[in-house]
């Protein structure tokens, strides 16, 4: 992988914590200590521009709030996020198309909002029509602009809300889970349509998908999150040949495979760690094959490799 | 007794409009017996979620059941009212939805709504029903039980979230479960345990499950058999292998190959140009066959089905008789 020096997004040391204790009241009477939860702790990741970068990793492991606070919609709790692009072209597909879209207002409007605010002198009919051309381009049609969220299934709203992110002209999208509630005719479409921008206009995305099979078409390169923590980052096909992490390696085992299913797979063994009160040392060691006493103290670092490739893994270091 | 926890017989759905009235569940007819997961996949809008809205006695109005009928284990339920529709909800059918938010109140701690439910289906007193309200969160792989039951729905991811809908949904320990899209927020390790954690819930309680999702994957290692959509209607059913590797209807054939490989490298994926039509624009004869690289004159003439009394097949002409020329009248 070639390493171009025009970084769109550099992450660094980021850290993003909740407050997640019971209210006041009860931590009186229940005599229970404030908590809070670490849901991205420490990381950094640079994205070049035109480039694809994917977060993959468990639920819960701080993908969105990482999307989030690139986005803006929440503040750090700690670190830097660099942006060398214009914040006004930086737009969202979020995970949850319900919750995204405003129920009251029709879809035309939700899909020209970012239009009219990126260009407010836009003349009406321009706006339409632009609006038109891109429900066209995600699959639906002009008059679908004029009815509401709720009459649309899961599917036809997540392109709604493409559609809207296009409008806004964007250089760099979030993409959060953007086709995972899309059918897979309908996914092929949009990520084709997707990599054909990026291709025409030099997108760059941040891309945040669990289907690793999707993830591996369409990324240049893989961050792999554990509780809050990128514990892998390395070039797509790099990683798939030689994933150097063991829950990156648990992760890929587990791919429901259409060419070989295992029907009669059994989960990944271990409890999923709490981000309140993360394991010792290496968070991963609980439910990690390869754990050695080091691993339960020291916390290992991602050190910095050749290229992009780096990984937080005592036994990787080790052997690599 | 009958083994058949489900048997869905010419369901029709329509939504009356302005403009005249919609179809969107269009003589559709499945069976799930005990124990047994039916996979249901097909494109975006082609009425997956609205069967199993009816099913489950949840249409909005205006939409409404307006043909055949529905069986749960034997009782007729799709003209049952409201209240006693209720009842079985929770009771007797276990509802998971794509959007958590439904099921869920943000208002109230997961840990509350979850005794609440319980104690609604169950005669548990209110410490007992926590207790079980714990297990069930474990059971459904949420960390930290101890701490976490008393967060609010916001203080959970996308995938967390819809965890706790599932444990919601297990609570009364239902003869159905009507699963729509449960694991399509969540990643392959938890969507690992949850699918399992359905294949263990049909094994060991006979409990049969209707699985609506987009990811083949999880339709290959989950499901017993699969029931493709296409435009409101049922466009092939069959045993998962069957589907899955040797399709029938070129619908199925279209949607294997879009889906991206994990062993081959392309630029483009392969698509079936166009889109599905409306709902108000669907076309004589076969819906695909605007899309279809076979249609033929019969395609644009007459609707094919899927022959009834066979709870398999395709609903192709091609397919059924080998022909797609004008043929005898249907
Ligand atoms: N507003 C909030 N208040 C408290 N905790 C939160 C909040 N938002 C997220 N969290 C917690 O932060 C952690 C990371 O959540 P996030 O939504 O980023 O996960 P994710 O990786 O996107 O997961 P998923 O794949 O399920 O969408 C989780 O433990 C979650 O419970
Ligand atoms: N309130 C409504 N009024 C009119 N049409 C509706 C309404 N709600 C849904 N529809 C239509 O009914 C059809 C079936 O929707 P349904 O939600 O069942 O699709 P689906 O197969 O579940 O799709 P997805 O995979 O995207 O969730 C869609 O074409 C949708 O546009
Ligand atoms: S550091 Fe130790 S526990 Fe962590 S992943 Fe590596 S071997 Fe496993
Ligand atoms: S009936 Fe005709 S149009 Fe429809 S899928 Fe078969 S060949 Fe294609
Ligand atoms: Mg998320
Ligand atoms: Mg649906």
């Amino acid at each position: 992988m070639n390493i171009r020096p025009n970084a769109i997004l550099e992450v660094d040391a980021l850290e993003r914590r909740f407050d997640v204790s019971a209210p006041w009241l009860n931590r009186m009477i229940e005599r229970k200590p404030r908590r809070t939860l670490r849901a991205v702790d420490g990381v950094d990741f640079v994205i070049q521009r035109g480039q694809t970068l994917a977060l993959v990793g468990e639920s819960g492991c701080g993908k969105s709030t990482i999307a989030k606070l690139v986005t803006g919609l929440h503040p750090p709790s700690g670190g830097k996020i660099r942006f060398h692009g214009d914040r006004d072209r930086l737009q969202m597909i979020f995970q949850d198309p319900f919750a995204s879209l405003n129920p009251r207002w029709r879809v035309g409007r939700i899909i020209a909002e970012p239009l009219r605010t990126l260009r407010p002198d836009t003349p009406e009919d321009t706006v339409s029509a632009r609006v038109d051309e891109l429900l066209r381009t995600v699959g639906l049609a002009p008059a679908d602009g004029l009815k509401f969220p709720h009459e649309f299934s899961g599917g036809q709203r997540q392109r709604i809300s493409i559609a809207r992110a296009l409008a806004g002209e964007p250089e760099f999208l979030v993409c959060d889970e953007p086709t995972s509630a899309l059918d897979v005719s309908v996914q092929a479409q949009v990520l084709n349509l997707m990599k054909r921008l990026q291709k025409e206009m030099e997108l760059t995305y941040l891309f945040i998908s669990h289907d690793l099979s999707v993830v591996r078409h369409m990324a240049d390169v893989i961050a792999v999150m554990y509780l809050g923590r990128i514990v892998e980052i390395q070039p797509t096909m790099d990683l798939f040949a030689n994933p150097l992490h063991p829950y990156t390696r648990l992760l890929l085992d587990t791919i429901p495979d259409l060419d070989a299913p295992k029907r009669d797979r059994s989960p990944m063994g271990g409890e999923v760690p709490s981000p309140v009160s993360p394991p010792s040392g290496c968070s991963f060691h609980p439910r990690c094959p390869l754990v050695f006493d080091r691993c339960k103290q020291e916390r290992p670092e991602r050190r910095a490799e050749v290229h992009d490739r780096r990984v937080a893994c005592f036994a990787a270091e080790a052997g690599a | 007794m009958s083994d058949i926890v489900l048997d869905v017989q010419g369901l029709r759905v329509e939504f009356p409009t302005r403009k005249g009235i919609l179809t969107a569940v269009d003589d559709i007819s499945l069976q799930i017996r005990r124990g047994e997961i039916l996979g249901m996949v097909g494109e975006s809008g082609a009425g997956k979620s609205m069967t199993g809205m009816a099913i489950l006695g949840l249409l909005e109005p205006p939409g409404r059941i307006s043909g055949g009928s529905i069986h749960l284990s034997g009782d007729r339920i799709d003209t049952l009212d409201d209240r006693a529709m209720q009842a079985i909800r929770g009771r007797r059918i276990g509802a998971i939805f794509q959007d958590p938010l439904t099921s869920l109140n943000p208002l109230f701690r997961v840990g509350d709504q979850l005794v609440e439910t319980i104690r609604l289906h169950t005669d548990l007193d209110k410490s007992q029903a926590r207790t079980r309200a714990k297990d069930l969160m474990r059971e459904v792989g949420i960390p930290a039980v101890e701490e976490r039951i008393d967060n609010y729905p916001h203080q959970f991811s996308g995938g967390m979230r819809q965890r706790i809908v599932i444990a919601l949904a297990l609570c009364a320990e239902p003869e159905l479960i009507v699963a729509d899209e449960p694991t399509t927020a969540l990643d392959v390790s938890i969507q690992a345990q949850i699918t399992a954690l359905l294949k263990r819930l049909c094994r060991e309680r006979g409990t049969a499950v209707m699985l609506v999702t987009h990811d083949m994957g999880v339709i290959a290692e989950t499901a017993d058999r699969v029931a493709v959509m296409y435009a409101g209607r049922l466009a092939e059913v069959g045993a998962v292998e069957d589907v899955v590797r040797r399709p029938k209807h070129p619908y199925t054939t279209g949607l294997m190959g879009s889906i991206p490989s994990l062993r081959k490298d392309v630029e483009e994926l392969q698509m079936i140009p166009g889109s599905m039509p409306r709902l108000n624009a669907i076309p004589p004869g076969c819906a695909f066959n605007p899309r279809c690289d076979h249609a033929g004159p019969r395609c644009r003439r007459d609707v094919p089905r899927i022959t009834e009394g066979d709870a398999t097949g395709a609903a192709c002409w091609l397919e059924q008789t080998g022909t797609v020329e004008e043929g005898a009248i249907a």
